[in-house]
C-alpha cells in the first residue's frame, strides 16, 4: 500500500514542496530587494535581516528534504538527492559567510539591498545548476547563476571593477552561447534532453558531435567553475570587485557548476560510439588548471589577487573527483567533501582580508600578528587549509580527492596533485611569512595604497561596531576549518551518496 | 581515554593556554619547565608500569573512529619501536624547556611553540594509523618552520621556507605512498596494524615497489639522507638552539622510525627489493656526512652533518636487515636493534651539542670554530661537557653510541659484508671531533674565547641529564634493550615474509 503510494507520488512528481529550499531563496532575493526600495539608507538593514532569514528557511527546508527519498522531480528534469542537499547547504552557509564577511563593506551603502538580490539570485542559480537533471534546466540555471554575478562584480565602480566585470561577462557571453550550442548540439543527437534520455540515446550517436557537443558544454561550465582554460576572469574579479563579491564570485559558483559537470558526465554512456575518454579530458584540464594557477600565484603581490589565482588551482583538484565521476564510489563523497572545505577556507581568507580593507599588499601584513593575533591566527589557518595541511579542512577533501582520483586509475594525476600542492606552499608563505615577522620601524609606509576610498560607490562611513561582524566571520570559518575533521566530517556518514539516474 | 593519549594531548592544551592566557614571560616559561617535567613523570611511570609481557598487542593501546569515510581512526598504542622514541622525546623537550628559562625573545609564544611540537612529536611515534601518523608528521614540519622563522638568526627567513619547502614535499610522496597502500588494502584501511598483518602489496610486484619509492622518498627527506639533505645544513645553522636540538634530537627521528614502522612491515617484499638501495643510500650517507662535516669551519654546520653521517647508521642497519641471502635472522634482528638504540643515542647526544652550540653563539654571536682557543681556561664546565658529548657522539664505548654503533655494524656486516665501508664514518667523525675539541678548547685561550662566560646553572641542568642518559645507556643498556629486542624480532619475521 505504502510502496504503491509513494511510486504513484513519483510518477507524477510534480511537487513544488520538493523545491522549497529553492523557492525560499527566491522570495528571499525578491523580498529584500522590495524591502530595500522602500527603506531609508540607514535601515537596509532590515533586507539583510530578511536574506538571512531566507537563508536560514531555506537550509531548514533543505535539512528537512534530506530526509526524503533520493529522486527526480518534474518529469525527472531536476534531481533532488543527497548530492543536491549537500550542495543546497554549502551554498547556503557559503552566502551567510559571505553576507557577514561583507557586513563592514556594504552596510549603509547605496546598494545593499541590490547586493543582497544578486547574492540570493546568484546563489539560486549555483543550487540550480546543481540540481539540474536535463540540459535546458541547465542553460537556464547557468543564466541564472551568471547575470547576478556580472552585477555584483560591477558594483564597485572603480577602473579595477570595470575591467574585471567587462572581461567576466565577455567570456561568460562566450561560453554561455557555446553552452547553448552544446546543449542544441546534443538535444538534436538525442531527441531528449533529460539525462535520462542522453544515457540511452546518445549510445549510438557519431562520437564526434557528442563529443563537440559535450565540450562545448563542458566550456560553459568551466566558466562557472573558474577553472582553465575558462579562467581569465577569475584574478581580476577577485581583485577588482568589492570583497563580497570577489569572495562569492570565486567561492559559490564553482560548487554548482562541479557538481553539474559531475552528473553530466555520469549521465555520458560508457562504451559504444560515444564513449570518448572524458576522464583523460577531464584530467589534463584538471592538471593545468592546478599548474597554470600556481604558477600564476606565484609572483601576486595584492592578497585578493593572489587568492583568485590559488582558487584557480584549487579547481585543478577539484576536477580531480570529477574527473573519475562513476569510476569509483568514492568520487561523489570526495567531491562535496573538497567542495564543503574549500568554501569554508577559501571564504575565510577573504573574510581576513575583508576586515582589514587597507592591506592591499602582501607585504602590507606585516607585523599583524602582533597587531591583530586573532585575525592573524584566523588567516594562518585558512592559508594553512588552502596549502592542504592536516587536520585542517581541505586536507581531508584533498586526502579522499586523491584516493578518489588513485582509485578511479588516475595515479599519474595524484602525482601531479602533489607536486603542485608542495608548490603552492610557496606562494601561501609569502603571505603567512610577512604576518609574523616584527614591525618594521617604519611602519605604515607600505599600507596606505589602495584603501577605502578607491570604492566611490562604497565610501559611506563604517560604523567601527559592524567590524565586528566581518571579524566574528573570519574566526568562525577559522575554528570550522581547524575542526572541520571532527565537526562536519562526520556529518558527511549520513548522506547517503549515490546520484539519482 | 588512555593515558597515553594524556601525554600527547597535554602540552597541545598548555600551548593553546599559552596562546590564550597573556601570561607573564617568567610563568610562560616556568608552566612550559613544569608541563615538561610532568611529561617526564607520566611517561617515565607508564614505562616502568607497562606490562610486563611483551605480548604482540600494544601497550596503552587506544582506538576511536574519527574519519570513517576512509576507515581512518584515532588508533594510539606503544611498541618496543615506539617506546624508546616517545621516552626520548619528552626528555629532550625537558632539557629544551630548562634551556629556554634563559629565552628572552617572546617566551610565552616559544613556549607555546614547542608546546606544540611536542605534541606532534609525540603523536608520530604513538599513531597506529596511517593518516593520524601523516597528520602529526605535517603539524611538525609547520611547527619547526615558525620556530626557524621566528627565533632563527642570521637568513632565518630563507631557511625555514627552505626546511618547509622540501619536508612538505617529502611529506606529500609519502601521503602519495599512504594512499597507494589505503587503496590496495581490503577493505580500504589506514590502520598501521591492520595493514602490517595483511601487507596488502605483498606480491604486487611494481605496484609495491613504486608505491615504497614514494613513502621512501618522504622518509629519505626527513631523515635526511644523501641526496635529500641539502636542507639540514641551512635549517640548523639559523634555528634557534632549542629549534636545533628538537630538530636533530627528535623530528629527524620521524624518518627513520617511519622506515621500522611502515615502510619495512607494511611492504615487505616490496623492501627487500629495495634494501640494496636503501643500504648503498645509507653507506654514502655515512661516509659523505662524515667527509662534509670534516670540512667545516662552522661549528654548528659541523654538527649538523655529523646527523647526516650518524642518521646514515641507521639506514645502513634498516637497509642491510632487508637482505635476506645468506643472512642469519639473529644478525638482522641485531641490526634493527641497534638502529633504534642509535636514534635514541643520537637524539640525546645532538640534543646536547646543539645546545651547547647554542650557548657559544650566545655568548658570543658566532660559530666559527676559528676565533675561538683555548676555552678550557675561561670556562672549564663548558670544556668537560663540550668534551663528554664529543667523545659520546665518536662512539666512544661507555657511551650509548658504541652500544648503538656496535650492534648496527655486527647486524650489517654479517648480512651484508659490504657495510663495512661504513666503518670508516666512524674514523672520519673521531678526527673531526678531535679537531674541533682541540681549536676550540685547547691552547692559548684567544679571540672570542677571551671572557667566556662559563655554563651557569640553568644551562648545566639542560645539559648535563642529556650527557648522563647517554652514559647510563652505555654503561646499563639492559633496560632499554629489552624494549626494543622483542618487536624487534616481530619485525624481522615481518620483512622475512
Amino acid at each position: 500500500m505504502i510502496t504503491a503510494l509513494t511510486s504513484a507520488m513519483t510518477m507524477t512528481n510534480e511537487d513544488p514542496l520538493a523545491l522549497l529550499p529553492e523557492i525560499c531563496l527566491l522570495a528571499g532575493a525578491l523580498l529584500s530587494l522590495l524591502a530595500g526600495s522602500f527603506l531609508p539608507r540607514q535601515r537596509q538593514w532590515v533586507a539583510r535581516l530578511i536574506a538571512v532569514a531566507a537563508l536560514l528557511g531555506s537550509a531548514a527546508a533543505s535539512v528537512v528534504a534530506l530526509a526524503g527519498p533520493a529522486r527526480t522531480v518534474y518529469t525527472s528534469t531536476y534531481a533532488v538527492d543527497d548530492a543536491t542537499g549537500a550542495v543546497r547547504l554549502i551554498v547556503i552557509a557559503a552566502t551567510l559567510l559571505v553576507i557577514a564577511l561583507g557586513v563592514s563593506e556594504v552596510s549603509g551603502t547605496a546598494r545593499e539591498s541590490e547586493t543582497y538580490c544578486l547574492l540570493l539570485l546568484s546563489a539560486l542559480g549555483t543550487v540550480v545548476l546543481a540540481g539540474a537533471h536535463d540540459l535546458l534546466v541547465l542553460a537556464v540555471a547557468f543564466l541564472l547563476a551568471s547575470i547576478p554575478l556580472y552585477g555584483l562584480i560591477g558594483l564597485a565602480r572603480t577602473s579595477a571593477a570595470a575591467e574585471a566585470v567587462l572581461k567576466t561577462y565577455l567570456l561568460g557571453a562566450l561560453t554561455n552561447i557555446l553552452l547553448l550550442l552544446g546543449v542544441a548540439l546534443l538535444a538534436a543527437l538525442a531527441g531528449a534532453t533529460t539525462y535520462g534520455g542522453l544515457t540511452t540515446e546518445l549510445a549510438d550517436s557519431p562520437a564526434p558531435a557528442v563529443a563537440v557537443g559535450v565540450v562545448a558544454v563542458l566550456g560553459g561550465l568551466l566558466f562557472k567553475a573558474g577553472g582553465v582554460p575558462a579562467h581569465f576572469w577569475v584574478p581580476d574579479a577577485a581583485q577588482g570587485g568589492t570583497v563580497t563579491a570577489a569572495a562569492f564570485a570565486t567561492t559559490v559558483p564553482k560548487i554548482g557548476a562541479l557538481i553539474a559537470i559531475y552528473r553530466l558526465l555520469e549521465a555520458l554512456p560508457r562504451g559504444g560510439a560515444a564513449g570518448l575518454d572524458w576522464p583523460l579530458l577531464i584530467a589534463v584540464l584538471a592538471a593545468l588548471s592546478m599548474t597554470l594557477g600556481n604558477l600564476a600565484a606565484f609572483g601576486q603581490d595584492d592578497p585578493r589577487r593572489l587568492l583568485g589565482w590559488s582558487t584557480v588551482s584549487q579547481v585543478g583538484y577539484l576536477l580531480m573527483p570529477v574527473a573519475v565521476a562513476g569510476r569509483t564510489d568514492e568520487a561523489l563523497p570526495a567531491l562535496l567533501l573538497y567542495l564543503a572545505g574549500y568554501a569554508v577556507t577559501n571564504l575565510g581568507a577573504f573574510a581576513v582580508t575583508a576586515a582589514l580593507p587597507e592591506r592591499r599588499t602582501l607585504a602590507s601584513y606585516r607585523g599583524l600578528a602582533r597587531q591583530q593575533p586573532v585575525l592573524a591566527g584566523a588567516l594562518l589557518v585558512c592559508l594553512l587549509s588552502l596549502v592542504g595541511t592536516p587536520p585542517t579542512a581541505v586536507f581531508t577533501g584533498k586526502v579522499a580527492a586523491f584516493t578518489a582520483a588513485w582509485d578511479g586509475g588516475l595515479a599519474w594525476l595524484v602525482v601531479v596533485a602533489a607536486l603542485n600542492t608542495a608548490a603552492s606552499l610557496f606562494y601561501y608563505l609569502r603571505w603567512i611569512a610577512p604576518v609574523f615577522r616584527p614591525d618594521a620601524e617604519t611602519d605604515g609606509k607600505s599600507r596606505s595604497r589602495g584603501d577605502a576610498s578607491s570604492f566611490p560607490g562604497f565610501s559611506a562611513p563604517r560604523s567601527p561596531v559592524t567590524g565586528g561582524t566581518t571579524r566574528a566571520s573570519a574566526v568562525v570559518a577559522a575554528v570550522i576549518v581547524l575542526t572541520f575533521a571532527v565537526t562536519v566530517l562526520p556529518l558527511a556518514n549520513h548522506f547517503d551518496l549515490q546520484l539519482t539516474r | 581515554m588512555s593515558v597515553l593519549s594524556i601525554v600527547v594531548f597535554l602540552p597541545l592544551v598548555v600551548a593553546c593556554f599559552l596562546v590564550a592566557v597573556r601570561v607573564p614571560d617568567t610563568a610562560a616559561r616556568w608552566i612550559w619547565c613544569a608541563l615538561s617535567a610532568a611529561e617526564v613523570l607520566l611517561v617515565a611511570g607508564m614505562w616502568l608500569g607497562r606490562p610486563a609481557d611483551p605480548s604482540t598487542s600494544l601497550d596503552f593501546e587506544q582506538r576511536v573512529g574519527w574519519i570513517s569515510t576512509v576507515a581512518s581512526s584515532y588508533h594510539v598504542g606503544l611498541d618496543g619501536l615506539s617506546w624508546p622514541l616517545v621516552a626520548l622525546t619528552v626528555v629532550v623537550f625537558a632539557s629544551c624547556s630548562v634551556y629556554a628559562l634563559n629565552e628572552g625573545n617572546r617566551p610565552r609564544l616559544h613556549a607555546a611553540l614547542f608546546c606544540f611540537l611536542q605534541t606532534t612529536c609525540l603523536g608520530v611515534f604513538a599513531a597506529q594509523d596511517l593518516l593520524l601518523f601523516f597528520v602529526f608528521f605535517d603539524l611538525s614540519i609547520v611547527g619547526m618552520y615558525f620556530a626557524i622563522a621566528g627565533w632563527g638568526h642570521g637568513q632565518a627567513a630563507r631557511s625555514a621556507l627552505m626546511f618547509f619547502l622540501y619536508t612538505f614535499l617529502g611529506s606529500l610522496a609519502l601521503l602519495v605512498g599512504f594512499i597507494g597502500l589505503y587503496l590496495a588494502a581490503t577493505p580500504h584501511t589506514f590502520d598501521i596494524v591492520e595493514l602490517s598483518r595483511t601487507a596488502p602489496l605483498q606480491g604486487s610486484g611494481s605496484v609495491g615497489v613504486l608505491v615504497l619509492g614514494a613513502i621512501l622518498l618522504g622518509l629519505a627527506v626527513k631523515t635526511p639522507t644523501f641526496p635529500f639533505h641539502t636542507w639540514l645544513p641551512p635549517a640548523h645553522t639559523d634555528a634557534p638552539a632549542v629549534g636545533s636540538a628538537v630538530l636533530a634530537g627528535v623530528l629527524l627521528k620521524m624518518g627513520t622510525y617511519g622506515f621500522v614502522r611502515i615502510a619495512m612491515p607494511l611492504l615487505p617484499d616490496a623492501w627487500r627489493d629495495w634494501a640494496w638501495v636503501v643500504l648503498a643510500v645509507g653507506i654514502v650517507s655515512v661516509l659523505y656526512g662524515a667527509l662534509v662535516a670534516l670540512a667545516q669551519t662552522n661549528l654548528k654546520r659541523m654538527i649538523a652533518y655529523t646527523s647526516v653521517n650518524h642518521m646514515g647508521y641507521v639506514v645502513v642497519a634498516v637497509g642491510a636487515a632487508g637482505v635476506l641471502t645468506g643472512s642469519a635472522e639473529q644478525a638482522r634482528q641485531v641490526a634493527i636493534v641497534g638502529a633504534v638504540t642509535q636514534m635514541v643515542s643520537h637524539g640525546l647526544i645532538t640534543a646536547a651539542l646543539f645546545l651547547l652550540a647554542g650557548v657559544v653563539h650566545e655568548r658570543t654571536g658566532t660559530y666559527d670554530m676559528g676565533s675561538f682557543g683555548g676555552l678550557a681556561r675561561p670556562a672549564p664546565r663548558y670544556a668537560a661537557l663540550f668534551a663528554i658529548a664529543a667523545f659520546a657522539s665518536l662512539g666512544l664505548p661507555g657511551f650509548s653510541g658504541f652500544i648503538a654503533e656496535f650492534q648496527v655494524f655486527t647486524g650489517a656486516i654479517a648480512t651484508a659484508p659490504i657495510s663495512a665501508l661504513a666503518v670508516l664514518g666512524i674514523l672520519i667523525t673521531a678526527a673531526l671531533f678531535l679537531r674541533a675539541l682541540q681549536r676550540l678548547l685547547t691552547g692559548e685561550t684567544v679571540g672570542r674565547s677571551v671572557g667566556f662566560r662559563d655554563l651557569g646553572a640553568v644551562e648545566m641542568c639542560a645539559i648535563g641529564p642529556l650527557l648522563i642518559l647517554a652514559l647510563a645507556i652505555g654503561v646499563l643498556p639492559a633496560p632499554l634493550l629489552d624494549v626494543i629486542t622483542p618487536t624487534a624480532g616481530q619485525l624481522v619475521d615481518l620483512v622475512g615474509r
